[in-house]
């Protein structure tokens, strides 16, 4: 790989042109749309996007208007995967066959959680055993919040969805979040990486480097959703910025399966002190709001519990810097 | 003039012979999941992959849903694109086949039709296709292993002109056609590679006023699969409709280019009709049944008995005009369905068949006969039978109960 020594700068970025265009009917504050427009400045040459249905998609793409300036496809909802293979080999061959004159073109498939640990898995999983040479971006708003916000496997413990309400007997989402990057790790893949856009620079170098690969590559990106949160619209790169700062969300990345923490979870690794409570996190999200009564406190302990216990396991997991 | 190329006559199932003639068409990418009776079909290709006689891009899917989903995509990139399933692996494509046609992505399927669970039966009948008649696909279903190779051949002729767009599914019988050895004449791969050509994409307007090909190309970009309003989906799908319409012509028109080449045709590519002209009965069937029917209407003739075969090889788009030119003297018809329509009147077949006829100036009388299911063998003396019924109807004017079973122990 070639990316150590690329460097993203706010210049960069500036100056590039959009190619997920203003204009899309995204909500105020969406994560995933500020997320999409920063990711797509880290591409490096031609392109083609493929995207699961889900909020992303639908915004960007209602006829006969587009926010994309690369050529895009959207299929269904359990097959982006699917679709870059069939984008990966139609442009094998017909290179070899001559029938296209571009030496290379990138592919970065996109979807939510739903695209990506529920209903896309399979598909996921195949492309990715087949080697395919892509980049699948997944971006974690952690629910179903393009049918109006129903639990995923990726929802976390406690939240409350419209199909996990906090009732007055089940407060909210019993179970874990799915840990999608350790099922892509064990693909055996020779990239998979964690990112958020608060961090935006360690996020777009994790593109590049994902699309540098050859063969398949994983981004999971964290993406705080306004709406499915019940957070402040003008909150959501706080939230960005809180995942981390929590532990909740760790940034890492992981060459050839050598993982690494990535600079901002470093620092916490670095200096414990600096590792904020869950409870700073989940202040503010209406998703929330019931763990905050003396009944539900055992929940939030529990939260607090899983996300030191994943923290430990997962710097026990990392090489040192 | 066009010169006609050397064949060669080799024993093949219907399978194989599906097979080479995908290898023929110069198929950029394959993308597929075994099911039998389909899968001698993969293999058989795969052999072609790995000994480098097709320059194919193979993708051994997951599941079928993402061989639908590839092929999709490779077409949408501009990839010329075949694959293969049957029974519960087309159910599992369903949503994707609506995409694809919705998409006018001409990708060729060869369908070698099996009955759907449950209970479980890997063999012959049509329910799967049969049940994906809505999906936008041109179904064109085949008599024996000859014309499996032909129609696979030609299906991605009408399925890349431009003015069609549409994907293809040719339908084997399962066992029957898929895995009995016949004889099959067959070309080299030049001629074939020659009359099929290179994929022609349709072009398209972009915002800026230029016309560009229609494709995944990043110097055009191009936002394929949005999302339409209730605004413009009606007349997307109104489209795909004349996509069909155009395909009707198409069809009979590769059929008898094809014929200039082969020296065989099918009927006229969407009816293949046998000693119709003056038949009193007949039979309209689907698939290799035809076969064993022919035979019998010949001892029928020689018993000076005027029967005939009508079988509608085109199935989607329905030959409306056709099929009522073809039946206008016929006083009593029996149609076969090789699937049930559970809770309607009659199978599939027999639903097309006299909704085209009741508006035609003369009315045959009309019976359906369920067959088949589940592999069943229909014995020639069981279609034998059904002649005979059709001319008890015709002499006493009875027609009894429309919707019949053949062959089912009651």
């Amino acid at each position: 790989m070639t990316t150590q020594e690329w460097k993203f700068t706010a210049k960069d970025i500036a100056s590039k042109p959009d190619l997920f265009l203003s204009g899309h009917r995204a909500c105020a504050g969406c994560g995933p749309a500020s997320t999409l427009r920063l990711i797509m400045k880290a591409t490096r040459g031609p392109t083609i996007v493929t995207q699961a249905t889900g909020c992303m998609e639908i915004v960007g793409s209602i006829y006969p208007y587009t926010s994309w300036a690369l050529p895009w496809l959207h299929t269904a909802f359990e097959n982006a995967a699917a679709n870059a293979s069939g984008i990966d080999a139609a442009l094998k061959i017909m290179r070899k066959k001559g029938k296209i004159k571009q030496e290379h073109i990138d592919i970065i498939a996109l979807a939510g959680d739903g695209g990506t640990c529920d209903i896309g898995l399979q598909a996921l999983s195949g492309a990715v055993e087949r080697g395919h040479d892509f980049l699948f971006i997944l971006y974690d708003n952690e629910g179903y919040m393009n049918t109006g916000i129903q639990r995923s496997s990726s929802t976390p413990t406690g939240a409350a969805t419209t199909t996990t309400p906090a009732g007055k007997v089940i407060p909210g989402k019993l179970e874990k979040k799915k840990p999608i990057t350790e099922i892509m790790l064990a693909h055996d893949m020779p990239y998979v990486a964690t990112a958020t856009a608060y961090y935006w620079k360690d996020m777009l170098t994790k593109v590049r480097k994902g699309l540098e690969v050859e063969g398949p590559a994983f981004l999971h990106v964290f993406a705080p959703c306004p709406r499915g949160w019940r957070t402040e619209p003008s909150k959501t790169m706080e939230y960005s910025k809180l995942s981390v700062e929590t532990c909740v969300f760790p940034v890492w990345e992981a060459v050839n399966g050598k993982r690494q923490l990535s600079t901002p979870s470093k620092l916490i690794q670095l200096a414990p002190q600096k590792k904020r409570p869950v409870k700073d996190y989940l202040a503010g999200q209406g998703r929330f709001r019931h763990l905050f009564t003396p009944q539900n406190q055992h929940i939030m302990d529990e939260m607090q519990r899983l996300t030191d216990e994943n923290w430990q396991r997962l710097t026990q997991k990392c090489e040192p810097a | 003039m066009i010169q006609k190329p050397k064949q060669e006559t080799i024993a093949l199932n219907g399978d194989e012979a599906v097979a080479l003639a995908a290898k023929q068409c110069d198929v950029d990418v394959v993308a597929a999941y075994p099911i039998t009776p389909q899968t001698i079909i993969v293999e058989k290709f795969s052999e072609y992959v790995a000994n480098g006689e097709v320059q194919t891009e193979f993708v051994c899917t997951e599941s079928e849903h993402s061989a639908m989903t590839a092929c999709l995509a490779a077409a949408a990139t501009g990839a010329r694109t075949f694959t293969a399933s049957a029974s519960a692996g087309l159910a599992l494509m369903h949503e994707m086949l609506f995409v694809t046609s919705g998409f006018r992505a001409p990708v060729v399927m060869a369908i070698a039709n099996r009955a759907l669970s449950a209970p479980l039966n890997i063999h012959g009948d049509q329910s799967d296709s049969m049940a994906e008649r809505d999906s936008g696909w041109i179904q064109i279903y085949v008599e024996n292993a000859q014309e499996a190779y032909d129609s696979i051949i030609q299906a991605f002729k009408i399925a890349e002109d431009t003015e069609v767009s549409l994907p293809v599914i040719v339908g084997l019988d399962g066992f029957t056609i898929s895995h009995t050895l016949e004889n099959v004449s067959v070309f080299g791969d030049d001629p074939i590679k020659q009359f099929v050509g290179e994929r022609q994409l349709p072009m398209v307007f972009t915002h800026e006023g230029k016309t560009v090909p229609y494709k995944l190309d990043p110097e055009n970009p191009m936002t394929m699969g949005p999302n339409a309003s209730p605004n413009y989906y009606f007349e997307f799908k109104r489209q795909q409709e004349e996509g069909m319409r155009n395909a009707l012509k198409k069809i009979q028109e590769v059929n008898s280019e094809y014929s200039k080449l082969s020296g065989r045709s099918y009927g006229d590519g969407l009816l293949d009709t046998y000693s119709l002209d003056d038949a009193e009965i007949a039979i309209v069937v689907v698939g290799s049944t035809a076969g064993t029917l022919k035979v019998i209407v010949d001892q029928l003739r020689q018993e000076g008995v005027k029967a005939g075969v009508l079988r509608i090889r085109t199935f989607r788009p329905f030959p409306v005009e056709q099929l009522r030119s073809a039946l206008k003297n016929v006083k009593t018809v029996a149609v076969m369905d090789k699937a049930m329509s559970f809770g309607g009147f009659g199978g599939a077949v027999f639903n097309e068949v006299r909704n085209a006829l009741y508006d035609a100036e003369a009315h045959p009388t009309i019976v359906n006969y369920i067959f088949g299911l589940g592999g069943r063998d229909a014995k020639p003396r069981e279609l034998r039978k059904i002649y005979d019924d059709l001319l008890q109807v015709n002499k006493t004017g009875n027609v009894g109960e429309p919707v019949r079973y053949l062959g089912l122990m009651e």
